[in-house]
């Protein structure tokens, strides 16, 4: 139940978010990290608390509804995109999240997913990537690697996986990120990036499985690779990355290709400049994943302004009602052509 | 030559050409016109899945079919007076309509080697003597409509396109109906984009008016006088249309939203195309990418404090499933409506049928009761919506609102009632901080609270697990569970007690009952009515409560020897009552994608009640 004496003009605290629900997450699970970091982040933003709405489909993550005090709708497989349209187009104030994972939202809902981001609606979905069905125990998912083993896979998956960030940039979504569990600042800013974000954000979060699939994103994850194996996305910087900062990423034609900034050969002036409103770029950079001598962007991709569906809605409700008056009902049951009968 | 006036009681028209030709534009024309002149009247459109299938072809022609009258008109009647074949094709697939001594137009200028190849005919019909039975008039409209245009420097394919509206103009003529309406309405529709088409439209119309009234041809002409409806403003109405009116008056009087999560299907995107024009209505109305997203965003919707509906047909309801039943877990309002035509699969897409009654009551997944009701004719499409909002609202539950596509597309006059006289529809949101309880119930309604999100202090989770009663926590304790199954049943049942008695037309008693639902009222009606007239002992009583049933409906049935159930279904209903009241009832099935004839209705209660002795 809700925080009754919470009042709206007080300033939020962490504690308002969190509701009295025992969260029933694996100990050690990823999805802990991303509720601490919402729930730290949600009290800065310009909201009342009754206008935050999280709704979510069926899986582990989405799960997140419950364990957040604020309205929370728990769906049904892969619906969560569809339900929250319908709450954001009902009422455009509402500020409307969506925990989803690359099960939920990737293949079951893979189709609700794609097209709320090419309507750009004003929703905020953070997909819970842990390449693997938790809830179901164990299954390949969609982002599994190929040649996975699991449960469903004894010889290895034979299906290539999606790349949700570009997915989500082909389906036409205007802001979209990617981030992890273990590095809680980076997250904290992304989840900030897609609340101030006009329109459809998509943040993909990397989020370790620690009883089906853990250590998935070690390699980005852990003191001793992540330096040599992640690239963090700064708009209007050069891509550098590396423990001492001494390499970068450099294009050749359209192909990003690793430089060493710190032998003589190549300068910082050499780098690819990230810019988050090119989104030929970001197609780019979605696809260094393919590289495996690429390190993996994290943060924002793109991020571009669009007018929201939402939006579009209302303005062609205000154009008729200006156009045509408000609606009377009893001329709307008439119709054009009557009779009486005395 | 003077022609001669003859009054009718009432007629049966049909006109049938390929799907290109504007048939269900001719026929609506009609329509629009007898009914504005104050007929009773029904109407039958009956068109192929395909578009515009091969022109010439059997599986391409499309008919429209209207029966008006100065008398009650319960059915678009089950054989023509008087049939329009624009083409051999459309000649031969409805001449099986015709009855015998019954009047055929066609235009001769169709009848070409050609046509008569594409219809399959080895001998010419105007011909071989296989319309001896009728009388034939041959009209030459290529002919007559390419001379009136011949200064107009149209295209071939422009004239074509016209010929029609000779037709039309024609009927007028035949029926004694102005052609005012029509010639306004093609100004309004090519007025902005041809002046050209308007001209020759209009000027086809006139000459098809015209050619009856100069032609040898004919020599009589026929009058309907207005029906004896009953006192108030009228208008002619398609079902469609009056579900999606429905649904805007339910959403004002409940001072609502109104939000429709639609997917295009046929026989029901009309619903979604109307309601998408009410923008000035405050109406939103969402095209989604599939039938479940339709539904699901109409569940956020609900949730967030709009009247939302997701319009459908059968298979479209079977995608629906699973949605359904996460807004009988939420305790949500939704109405949902399903425009049946003929299955399995996808059937028979622009066909009428009444086989999704089984899918409503029972089709899913676990104990999600639903309330189901049914619209009986046309304009009660409107009254049915209007009353699947008020229960949805008023009980916290999804509603289906079952209609079928002879419903959808077929029109009639409806009494336009006044805004003051429907039937308030009260809705209160939860506001209080203190007395919430997400899954707490009204006493009497068993409703739950309707909490939508921007309410301070109401922040609350709700989901399709198992809900704890009044907390709405999430629940596995099993006592709760089987708690929480019946009381979501419990207040299913109780609607009952909030909907009429259900009502019999005829004798309170007697020896038969006629049980039906949906669009099977005007046939049924007829044909109690017919027998009744002889002398029978047989009432009918029409069913627009599905689940719950009326509450007095087992005692109702236990006041006949017989009871007979008529479906356009291979026994659906008949199913729910057996079980619920263990009445030995009778079935009538006849399920060919077409509405039901009055006269084999007869024929079965004839057979049970042994002719004419009862």
């Amino acid at each position: 139940m809700a925080d009754t004496t919470l009042t709206t003009a007080a300033k939020l605290t962490i504690k308002d978010f969190q509701s009295d629900q025992d969260v029933r997450w694996c100990p050690g699970c990823g999805d802990y990290s991303i509720l601490a970091q919402v729930q730290r982040v949600f009290p800065e933003f310009p909201h009342k608390k009754e206008d935050f709405v999280a709704v979510s489909g069926i899986g582990c993550s989405s799960r997140f509804p419950y364990y957040m005090d604020i309205y929370g709708l728990h769906g049904i497989h892969g619906r969560a995109m569809a339900i929250a349209s319908g709450v954001k187009m009902t009422n455009p104030k509402l500020d409307v999240w969506v925990a989803t994972g690359d099960g939920d939202g990737l293949s079951i809902g893979g189709n609700h997913m794609i097209h709320m981001l090419r309507r750009n609606m004003n929703i905020k979905v953070l997909l819970f990537n842990n390449q693997i069905y938790g809830l179901t125990k164990g299954q390949y998912s969609p982002t599994s690697q190929m040649g996975q083993i699991t449960k469903s896979t004894p010889m290895g998956v034979i299906d290539p996986p999606f790349i949700p960030v570009s997915l989500a940039l082909g389906a036409g979504a205007t802001m979209v990120a990617r981030a992890m569990d273990r590095d809680p600042k980076h997250l904290q800013d992304m989840v900030r990036r897609a609340e101030y974000h006009h329109g459809s954000a998509f943040v993909e979060i990397y989020q370790n499985c620690n009883v089906f699939n853990d250590g998935a994103f070690s390699l980005f994850t852990e003191k001793d690779t992540r330096d040599d194996h992640v690239v963090y996305l700064e708009h209007g910087k050069p891509l550098v990355f590396g423990k001492s900062g001494e390499k970068g990423i450099r294009l050749n034609g359209f192909t990003p290709e690793v430089v060493n900034i710190k032998e003589g050969s190549h300068s910082v002036n050499d780098l690819l400049v990230h810019n988050e409103q090119d989104s030929t770029l970001a197609f780019i950079l979605a696809n260094m994943i393919h590289n495996p001598d690429l390190p993996r962007p994290m943060g924002v991709f793109m991020a571009l302004t669009r007018p929201t569906y939402e939006e579009m809605m209302q303005e062609q409700i205000a154009r008729a009602k200006s156009k045509r008056g408000e609606g009377d009902l009893q001329k709307l049951l008439d119709g054009d052509e009557t009779w009486v009968i005395q | 030559m003077a022609k001669q006036l003859k009054t009718l009681e009432e007629v049966t028209i049909r006109f049938a050409g390929d799907s290109g030709d504007g048939m269900q534009l001719t026929g609506t024309q009609f329509t629009n016109t007898v009914a504005a002149l104050g007929a009773d009247l029904s109407t039958l459109p009956d068109y192929p899945a395909e578009i515009r299938a091969p022109a010439g072809t059997q599986y391409g022609v499309s008919g429209f079919q209207i029966k008006f009258g100065s008398v009650d008109i319960h059915t678009p009647g089950d054989q023509c007076d008087v049939l329009v074949a624009m083409n051999p094709a459309a000649l031969v697939t409805n001449l099986k309509l015709l009855r015998e001594g019954g009047m055929v137009i066609v235009n001769e200028d169709a009848f070409n080697d050609k046509n008569l190849k594409l219809a399959h005919l080895t001998s010419n019909p105007l011909e071989d003597g296989s319309l001896a039975k009728f009388q034939v008039n041959r009209v030459a409209i290529n002919t007559l409509t390419a001379h009136v245009l011949e200064d107009m420097n149209l295209t071939t394919r422009m004239v074509d396109k016209t010929k029609n509206f000779f037709a039309l103009g024609l009927m007028y003529w035949m029926y004694n109906r102005p052609i005012d309406q029509s010639v306004r309405f093609i100004k309004e529709k090519f007025g902005s984009k041809d002046a050209d088409l308007v001209e020759a439209n209009i000027r086809v119309l006139k000459a098809g008016y015209n050619f009856g009234d100069t032609t040898e041809v004919f020599t009589t002409r026929y009058d309907v006088k207005p029906a004896q409806l009953s006192p108030g403003r009228y208008r002619n109405i398609m079902g469609n249309v009056a579900t999606a009116l429905g649904l805007v008056a339910a959403a004002r009087k409940a001072n609502l939203q109104l939000f429709l999560g639609s997917y295009p299907i046929t026989p029901a995107s009309d619903i979604l195309h109307e309601l998408s024009k009410y923008k000035e209505y405050g109406v939103k109305t969402f095209q989604a990418e599939d039938e479940i997203a339709a539904i699901c965003s109409a569940i956020g919707a609900s949730y967030a404090g709009a009247l939302a509906a997701t319009t459908t047909s059968g298979p479209g309801l079977a995608l629906k499933t699973e949605a359904m039943g996460l807004a009988v877990i939420l305790e949500l309002p939704l109405v949902i409506v399903d425009v049946q035509r003929g299955g399995p699969s996808t059937g028979l897409p622009t066909k009428t049928e009444q086989a999704d009654l089984l899918q409503a009551v029972v089709g899913r997944n676990g104990e999600a009761p639903i309330c189901v009701i049914a619209a009986s004719t046309p304009a009660d499409c409107f009254s049915t919506a209007y009353e699947a909002a008020r229960l949805a609202v008023k009980f916290m539950t999804p509603v289906i609102c079952l209609t079928d596509g002879y419903l959808g597309n077929g029109a009639e006059p409806w009494r336009i009632p006044q805004v003051s006289e429907l039937q308030e529809i009260p809705v209160t949101f939860a506001k209080d901080p203190k007395t919430f309880q997400p899954y707490g119930r009204d006493e009497k309604t068993h409703a739950r609270p309707w909490a939508i999100p921007g309410t301070p202090g109401l922040e609350h989770r709700i989901g399709g697990l198992e809900k704890a009663n009044i907390t709405g926590d999430i629940s596995y304790d099993p006592d709760n569970h089987d708690f929480m199954i019946r009381e979501r049943a419990r207040k299913i049942d109780g609607i009952a007690n909030d909907i009429p008695e259900q009502t019999v037309e005829g004798d309170p008693q007697g020896d038969l009952l006629v049980l039906g639902w949906g669009s099977t009222y005007g046939a049924i009606k007829s044909a109690v009515t017919e027998a009744r007239g002889r002398g029978l002992s047989v009432s009918h009583a029409h069913l627009r409560y599905l689940h719950p049933f009326p509450r007095n409906l087992g005692a109702v049935l236990s006041r006949y020897k017989h009871v007979l159930i008529p479906e356009i279904n291979n026994g659906q209903l008949i199913k729910l009552i057996r079980s619920q009241y263990l009445v030995p009832a009778l079935g009538f099935n006849v399920i060919k994608g077409l509405p039901l004839r009055a006269e084999e209705i007869e024929n079965r209660i004839d057979e049970i009640l042994g002719g004419n002795n009862g």
